[in-house]
């Protein structure tokens, strides 16, 4: 009966450790998906900016370049390219979310300005 | 009454209240508003009752007959094949896990949850057909362990207090 006992609760132990294993085994993989996400997406070189969907200019990423980009009614974004990151440093739309974007550099990263109806992202070419 | 009448009752009765939590789950507000998919998994405590006390046999049949009915009820082909998919991979794996008596109930849980979301995010992949939302694994394998661990104490609870009652099989 003691001995019942025991093995009872070594086998309790040993599903214990188990169950613990395979959750830091099934965090570890989704930590290694997250990275192999954020790390692995491949940088672009070329910047595209799309204003109302259509394709207006693109630029390399490998020169350092201050934009200035033209909305409707005088209105503009101004598109920093620097050390190959792009981010937008000034713009006259009313929520300033673009500017508040952090830089971007990946291929399939953007920075949208909705007001303006421009969208600038990565590409590779 | 026979033990095989008995055992059509019992399964009926607990088909109808996994069907009541699968109801309840719906009625829920996401867990986290924007992030879809991550979900408590509730009938699942019934899954694991049955897979302990009964067998894969009467958990498989359970679980079919419950996802064919909420989708009459609530759903259309495209749930249907992602319940379907998850519920089906799930099983599997608690099966599996289950018969090499390595883990606890919580443990056989868990890979069930995971297992389940999984299986979801690859019917997404073969529906959307783009490769792209993978990394929606990341959020899902967490919340599968979240919501495995959870499930899988109840589990383990309800066979240990259901000892009491004779079961038909």
């Amino acid at each position: 009966m003691l001995n019942e006992k025991k093995t009872l609760k070594e086998e309790k132990r040993k599903f214990l450790r188990n169950d613990l294993l395979l959750c830091a085994a099934l965090i570890i993989v989704a930590v290694i998906i997250f990275l192999v996400f954020i790390l692995g997406a491949e940088k672009g070189n070329c910047v595209t900016v799309l204003v109302d969907g259509e394709e207006k200019a693109t630029y390399s990423l490998n020169v350092d370049k201050t934009i200035k980009l033209d909305a409707e009614d005088g209105n503009y974004n101004t598109l920093v390219i620097k050390d190959g990151k792009v981010y937008v440093s000034d713009a006259t739309c009313p929520d300033k979310i673009c500017v508040s974007h952090r830089a971007i550099s990946k291929v399939g990263e953007s920075i949208i300005c909705l007001p303006h109806k421009t969208v600038v992202s990565i590409t590779s070419k | 009454m026979n033990s095989k009448t008995k055992k059509v009752a019992f399964l009926g009765l607990l088909t109808s209240f996994a069907l009541v939590l699968s109801y309840i789950e719906l009625l829920l507000p996401p867990v986290i508003s924007g992030v879809p998919g991550i979900k408590i998994g509730l009938p699942n405590i019934i899954v694991i009752f049955l897979l302990y006390k009964a067998s894969l046999k009467e958990a498989a049949l359970v679980s079919l007959v419950r996802i064919v009915l909420i989708t009459l009820l609530f759903g259309n082909f495209v749930t249907f094949l992602y319940s379907l998919a998850g519920a089906a991979f799930s099983i599997a794996i608690m099966f599996v896990l289950k018969q090499i008596k390595a883990f606890s109930t919580v443990g056989v849980s868990i890979a069930g949850g995971v297992a389940h979301n999984l299986a979801q995010i690859c019917v997404a992949i073969f529906l959307l057909e783009t490769v792209q939302i993978a990394y929606y694994a990341v959020v899902l394998i967490v919340s599968g362990v979240i919501s495995g661990t959870l499930i899988g104490l109840l589990g383990a609870m309800s066979v240990k207090y259901i000892e009491k009652i004779k079961l038909p099989f």
